[in-house]
């Protein structure tokens, strides 16, 4: 069974220093944030040229929004834990830190990673996108906010069990597809509930599951993580 | 032996029966079974559909359950009882996806309508095949049966939301499989019967067949071993 550590000041010293090391690292080499970045404005564009003057419905435009969002993230969220791999550096830090440690520090840097991405892709995508309009801002918000955490929380998991796979990039979609759908079909019916202008209260469903999706993830990687990143 | 012959006895009667007992609107005798109106011959179907996609549930939770015994005692037999349950899982969930289109063809009009039915065997099937890309990808064995058992239990926990998810999104044409809305059986006694002989037949060759698998490669194990 996996030990749960007490929050000692210790422990969340150690996650903090996790979150700061590879936060740190990622603006040495920008690795992940101008993969991201570049893969946003890549796919907003195609979807621009393939559309052309003809509109969509907004039904398919809340959708392509999170086929850019989900995209986006399978090229840059495995980056946390194949880089430890590839750099060698997964010994040192299961002999420096507890496993609960890494993986929160871990899951706090994707998060912030898809914060960022998801802010930068809304802002975007609703410049260059005309038929995109959102008509009740309090529902998208929400869903934008907990749908980045969810994103975060599966990513993160399942980037530290391909990390330890060999065709990492290509396994990555594939395994966090089945994991990520219930999540994706929730957010694309709440943008599109909130592209259609629906009260607040029409959402709650839908952020009911959400929240639940969310705390049945993260539980489920703090219980299991030991068995991945342990040797 | 007697067991085996017992069991492919057993199928081909389920198999005699299910396609030739006539149907009839109103069964007198014990052998005659009730029509289902709207689908006549094609609820037929239930006798070997429903079989199959109630194993390839099975066999993906009694993977998990080796995959979780596998976490909790390292033993490499687990792991092997876990990867099998999970290939003819996999076997299964073709087998309803493709019969369950081939139904589908026949009285929907088309092979395949993103049902609720059809959309969570899809994504069963993908599990499938993200388990074995997983596994394939990883030659440490060690590490192999743990990430792969990680893996599907991650996989069983956010399963169950799509009860949720479908019924908010798309209203469903699959008809009922045993009971319907209000808790009634829509069969008859022989129809009962007939069905549930054939989910304990398949369940019994899924049963053999898994055997099997985890027999030889337990002898295949302990030949690298020695």
């Amino acid at each position: 069974m996996p030990s749960i550590e007490p929050a000692h000041p210790s422990w969340l010293l150690s996650v903090v220093s996790i979150f700061r090391k590879d936060w740190q690292s990622e603006l040495r080499t920008r690795y992940a944030i101008s993969a991201l970045a570049m893969f946003v404005i890549t796919t907003i564009s195609v979807i621009l040229f393939s559309l052309g003057s003809e509109g969509a419905p907004p039904a398919a435009l809340s959708g392509m929004l999170w086929v850019v969002i989900f995209f986006a993230a399978m090229s840059g969220l495995s980056r946390t834990f194949v880089a430890e791999e590839e750099r060698g550096t997964a010994m040192t830090l299961q002999l420096m830190a507890s496993p609960s440690a890494v993986l929160l520090g871990k899951l706090l840097f994707n998060l912030v990673l898809v914060m960022a991405l998801n802010s930068v892709t809304v802002v975007l995508y609703g410049a260059l996108i005309s038929g995109f309009v959102i008509r009740t801002y309090s529902i998208f918000l929400v869903t934008i906010a907990l749908g980045s955490v969810g994103l975060a929380a599966a990513s993160t998991i399942i980037a530290a069990i391909i990390a330890r796979a060999n065709t990492k990039g290509t396994l990555y979609p594939v395994l966090s597809f089945p994991i990520l759908l219930p999540l994706l079909l929730t957010v694309i019916n709440a943008t599109r509930l909130a592209s259609e202008g629906a009260l607040f209260e029409e959402a709650y469903g839908e952020f009911q599951v959400l929240i639940s999706y969310i705390a049945v993830v993260i539980a489920t990687s703090y219980m299991l993580f030991d068995y991945v990143w342990k040797d | 032996m007697v067991l085996k012959l017992f069991l492919g006895i057993w199928i081909c009667a389920v198999i005699v029966l299910g396609l030739s007992l006539p149907m009839v609107a109103q069964p007198q005798h014990w052998y005659e079974l009730p029509i289902v109106p709207g689908l006549e011959d094609k609820a037929r179907i239930v006798f070997f559909h429903v079989p199959t996609a109630w194993l390839s549930v099975i066999a993906f939770v009694s993977s998990m359950i080796y995959g979780i015994r596998y976490l909790r005692g390292r033993q490499p037999e687990d792991d092997i009882k876990s990867a099998s349950a999970a290939g003819l899982g996999f076997l299964f969930c073709v087998l309803a996806t493709a019969t369950g289109a081939i139904w589908a063809k026949v009285s929907w009009g088309t092979y395949w309508n993103w049902d609720p039915r059809q959309t969570s065997i899809f994504v069963l099937l993908l599990i499938y095949g993200a388990y074995f890309a997983l596994r394939s990808s990883i030659e440490v064995e060690e590490k192999r049966a743990a990430l792969a058992a990680v893996y599907s239990i991650i996989a069983a926990v956010t399963m169950p939301f799509f009860m949720f998810i479908m019924p908010r999104i798309l209203a469903s044409l699959h008809p009922e499989p045993i009971l319907n809305v209000q808790g009634k059986i829509q069969m008859n006694t022989t129809m009962l019967l007939v069905f549930l002989s054939s989910l304990a037949g398949f369940t019994g060759l899924y049963y053999w067949m898994w055997n099997l698998h985890v027999r030889a490669q337990g002898v295949e194990l302990h030949r690298i071993q020695s």
